[in-house]
């Protein structure tokens, strides 16, 4: 929207820039006791434009921050394919115990035993949870699996001299970051259609199967939250043509103890660590994207992975180390990976064992069933059969031509509940992409479908107040127009301003 | 132990309202022999098991507390002040996503606006993005911002060899399938002379690393001028603890500035998560890849922030997206907007110059013993590479023994090191720990 304003805007909060005064100190670090050694003059900065602020100020600015956050810690988050479960407090304190915390990735692997044996041991799991040989913990988030993952689809072509599988192909349901992941690689993106039950088009899949596929990224379930109930012949069609199939494992809380994606006939799938083992966003990342594949793959994986170095003998524990698969495809990162969040999603392992998890995808999967048996009478669901973990229903009334998802996002935020994910997936107008979790309960579900059911009243009756939403949050509607336009990417400095 | 809510009578009536007798009615779609698989995992654990099960596998590591350390090569052991994880751990912080709805979302939009700002403060540049994943692949996104930018007509890119390894590696796995040609002059040469001769109208980037991953300290000024002269971008690697008093890359005319953000309040955690920053100058910021945060208003006539240039990321424009990411490492971001936050300009010179003489005192005593040389006859900072009489490795099992955590093997990534470490010294290093570390490494001639 575009905003007019009359005069300069409000501060709400002020910068850290703003609420600097020249000679507070937040920290203070002692005298060197070593003599001090001469400065190289010429190689010296002339000021330093931070800002000078006391501790007290700081945290009361990051807190006042915090306030205008809106969080799983403080609430229902159904943004449908962002997985926002409740994100267990002993994983923080795990994740920051001092013997991980404090260990540097480059020290000799004799004295980091304990942080290699766990990554074996996440290795193991993953690979059990999904049926694939072999894991990498490397990559830093799903988009990052998947850039591993095509690039060692095309390792395996080249390693085999097939080098005319140039082509990858996309559901038209598939994340953004699947066709960007594959032009990143180098590959063609052939997008194809869905069918009208939400499934991959089995023909058009057939008329690009040819000898230039490289392969297919395929979300199961996708994006519509459905599960492809042609999973099985979609692979095969891809394999006899000589491709390899990725699964994007955005999508995998519907799947634990549920199906084994490698027995679907997945080649590489990534995991994200951030959505179904419960390791926090963080306002954005950081996340964490291992990547499974089965045998034929496993020597491509990206170095290093963590290995068995020394066989147990004479009593003593097996020794483990940091290997390179012999064909890999390279270092991906600095160092190993998110170590403090593989260790979030350890302990999350670790507490739940198979029945655990099985309960997780099943629980997860009745609560959207659940919203959704409760809403389609008065969203329309475009694609309407038993869900997974989410499911998109049309934010639109044809009796109410004013009103569009956004609005409807908008206005859940005055019913104190953040809104689903909205004009995604792009096959769906008007998306509402809901995505409720298995651990919100029946009467926070109840709430949201009354708030919901009000909404869609409210579109009828009283559109204005859509339109005019959110009006109980600490903001409005942002200008992003203005933002776009005037490209304000960074806090004046205090003599900007006297200079203005 | 799981964190699910449901009572069995809620359940029940939940799948009543679906119209299913029992969960497994939900699963229909997937195929039935490959339904209710095996899962092999051990026992579940309460939460009191979990916390003792991890203690116990933590306590198997020696740590950077357990040790004396003087390792580096891109890691550092710095003081992390206790208010940063206390702001972390709030809940409004560390369990939001991505700032999408901006009315709900302006404490995560605020707080990225300044970590913005404050990189470009210290880098001396226009504008910093949201980050991303780490310091290596902030090197990585710089070449392909680079030959974006040249939309492939320049195939030449000179990274020079005293680019940590790591990152060089990286770069090379990202790059590999894509047409283009790395460079470099000698590691142990110095870059911003050796590489000039390299440079022609092929060229589209230089990367220098400042300091260099042997920690000396070069002025680039003359190899950016001598890259612009050429047409070609330039690219300078930096060391944000080094920036509290050096000189800064936009002075010396770098295009782009990226690095690792460890140093700024971030906990080594064996790798990872990290913080890659990544600055340019306005001309380019349409060109460059990950998160931004614009300031703008709202409805309410508030200021206000929003993510902007959205049309360059990968959710809009899919394959012709400036990059494939989709994240970006907010709530590190977080911890080093507040780490220099709570410094402050004094606090990072502090820091910096603590760094600086500690490491300059360890030069002193250690190039006083018999069998050990400095590398390098080059201004340095808080990391510099000595030559020793005996193999790395073998020092650093002697150091060991004592309880201290040697420098890096400099030979495992340069065969033409063979026998130099490279030693980090930071202000968590006491006069006492340095004398302790020269004693051992002088009792190492005596020993072997």
């Amino acid at each position: 929207m575009n905003i007019k304003l009359d005069a300069a805007p409000k501060i709400v909060e002020p910068t850290v820039y703003e609420l600097s005064s020249p000679g507070r100190i937040g920290v203070d670090f002692p005298d060197p006791d070593v003599p001090r050694a001469e400065l190289p003059d010429a190689l010296l900065r002339a000021e330093l434009p931070l800002p000078e602020l006391s501790e007290v100020d700081v945290v009361r600015h990051f807190v006042k921050l915090s306030t205008f956050n809106y969080s799983v810690d403080s609430g229902f988050y159904p943004l449908g394919s962002c997985t926002m479960k409740y994100n267990p407090k002993i994983n923080e304190d795990t994740a920051r115990l001092p013997g991980f915390a404090n260990l540097h990735p480059l020290q000799p692997i004799e004295t980091t035993q304990g942080a290699l044996v766990l990554m074996f041991q996440m290795q193991e799991w993953l690979k059990e949870i999904s049926g694939f040989d072999a894991v990498t913990l490397q990559p830093a988030a799903g988009a990052h699996g998947e850039f591993v993952g095509t690039l060692m689809i095309r390792a395996y072509h080249e390693d085999r001299k097939d080098t005319k599988r140039v082509k990858m192909l996309v559901p038209d349901s598939s994340h953004g970051t699947n066709p960007a992941t594959s032009a990143m690689t180098g590959l063609k993106v052939i997008q194809i259609p869905s069918d009208e039950r939400g499934n991959v088009d089995l023909d058009a899949l057939r008329a690009e199967a040819d000898e230039t596929l490289a392969g297919m990224m395929l979300t199961n379930p996708n994006t519509l939250g459905l599960f492809d109930e042609n999973v099985e012949e979609i692979c095969k069609i891809v394999h006899d043509a000589g491709g390899l199939m990725y699964g994007d494992g955005a999508n995998m809380n519907a799947m634990l103890g549920i199906t084994k994606m490698a027995h679907l006939g997945f080649d590489v799938m990534h995991y994200n660590l951030h959505k179904t083992f419960a390791t926090p966003h963080g306002g954005g990342g950081p996340g964490s994207g291992p990547v499974g594949v089965v045998e034929r793959l496993a020597r491509f994986l990206p170095a290093p992975i963590v290995d068995i170095v020394e066989e147990e003998a004479d009593g003593l524990p097996p020794l483990y180390g940091l290997v390179d698969p012999s064909s890999t495809i390279g270092r991906i990162k600095a160092f190993h990976g998110h170590f403090g969040i593989i260790v979030r999603a350890f302990t999350y392992i670790a507490m739940h064992g198979a029945d655990g998890l099985r309960d997780v995808s099943e629980y997860a999967v009745l609560n959207a069933n659940y919203l959704l048996a409760r809403l389609r009478d008065t969203y329309h669901v475009p694609y309407d059969r038993i869900c997974m973990h989410e499911f998109v229903a049309e934010g639109r009334w044809k009796d109410a031509p004013d009103i569009h998802a956004l609005d409807i996002a908008k206005r859940l935020m005055d019913y104190g509940f953040h809104p689903p994910t909205n004009y995604f997936p792009l096959i769906v107008h008007e998306a509402l992409m809901i995505e409720p979790t298995e651990t919100e309960n029946k009467v926070t579900l109840d709430s949201f479908v009354d708030a919901m059911l009000k909404i869609a009243d409210e579109a009828h009756a009283t559109p204005d107040l859509l339109h005019a939403a959110p009006t109980s949050t600490p903001f409005g509607r942002l200008d992003e127009v203005k933002a776009a336009k005037d490209l304000i990417l960074c806090c004046w400095l205090p003599e900007d301003y006297e200079n203005q | 132990m799981t964190y699910i809510p449901h009572s069995p009578k809620e359940r029940d009536e939940m799948l009543a309202a679906i119209g299913v007798e029992k969960m497994e009615d939900l699963f229909t779609a997937i195929p039935e022999k490959h339904r209710y698989p095996e899962l092999n995992l051990p026992d579940a654990l309460t939460e009191m098991e979990v916390a003792t099960e991890l203690s116990e596998i933590a306590q198997v590591n020696e740590t950077t507390q357990d040790l004396v350390s003087f390792l580096g090569a891109g890691v550092y052991n710095h003081y992390i002040p206790a208010a940063i994880d206390h702001i972390l751990t709030r809940g409004e912080f560390y369990t939001a996503y991505t700032p999408y709805q901006p009315e709900i979302s302006q404490g995560t939009l605020q707080a990225i606006f300044e970590y913005q700002s404050l990189i470009a403060h210290l880098t001396g540049m226009d504008v910093a993005n949201a980050s991303h994943y780490d310091g290596a692949t902030a090197v990585a996104e710089a070449v392909n911002m680079a030959m974006a930018q040249f939309r492939g007509k320049r195939k030449k890119i000179i990274m020079s060899a005293s680019v940590h390894p790591q990152y060089r590696a990286t770069t090379d796995t990202y790059t590999q399938f894509a047409e283009v040609e790395f460079v470099s002059a000698e590691a142990s040469q110095n870059a911003s002379e050796s590489l000039i001769p390299l440079i022609d109208k092929n060229t589209a980037l230089v990367v220098v690393q400042y300091p260099d991953f042997f920690g000396r300290i070069f002025d680039y000024t003359k190899l950016g001028e001598a890259a612009h002269e050429a047409g070609a971008l330039f690219c300078i690697v930096a060391n944000p603890t080094a920036l509290g008093i050096l000189k800064t890359p936009g002075e010396m005319g770098a295009d782009m500035v990226v690095g690792e953000g460890q140093p700024l309040g971030i906990p080594m955690s064996y790798g990872g998560p990290y913080l890659g920053f990544f600055t340019t100058r306005n001309k380019f910021v349409r060109k460059m890849a990950g998160r931004l945060v614009g300031e703008s208003v709202d409805a309410r006539g508030q200021r206000a922030f929003v993510l902007t240039l959205t049309p360059r990321e990968q959710h809009i424009k899919r394959e012709r997206a400036t990059s494939n990411i989709c994240s970006n490492q907010g709530l590190l971001a977080l911890a080093a907007g507040v780490y220099m936050s709570l410094l402050g300009q004094n606090g990072m010179k502090q820091v910096a110059e603590l760094c600086y003489h500690k490491a300059h005192y360890a030069v002193e005593k250690i190039a006083e013993i018999d069998g050990f040389d400095l590398s390098f006859d080059t201004p340095f900072f808080h990391e510099f590479a000595v030559t020793c009489p005996e193999p790395v490795a073998e020092i650093n099992a002697y150091l060991l023994e004592h309880g201290i955590l040697g420098g890096y093997d400099l030979g495992e990534e340069y065969p033409e090191m063979g026998n130099q470490m490279l030693i980090a010294v930071t202000e968590m290093n006491s006069k006492e720990e340095i004398d302790a570390f020269v004693a051992v490494l002088s009792e190492v001639n005596h020993e072997h």
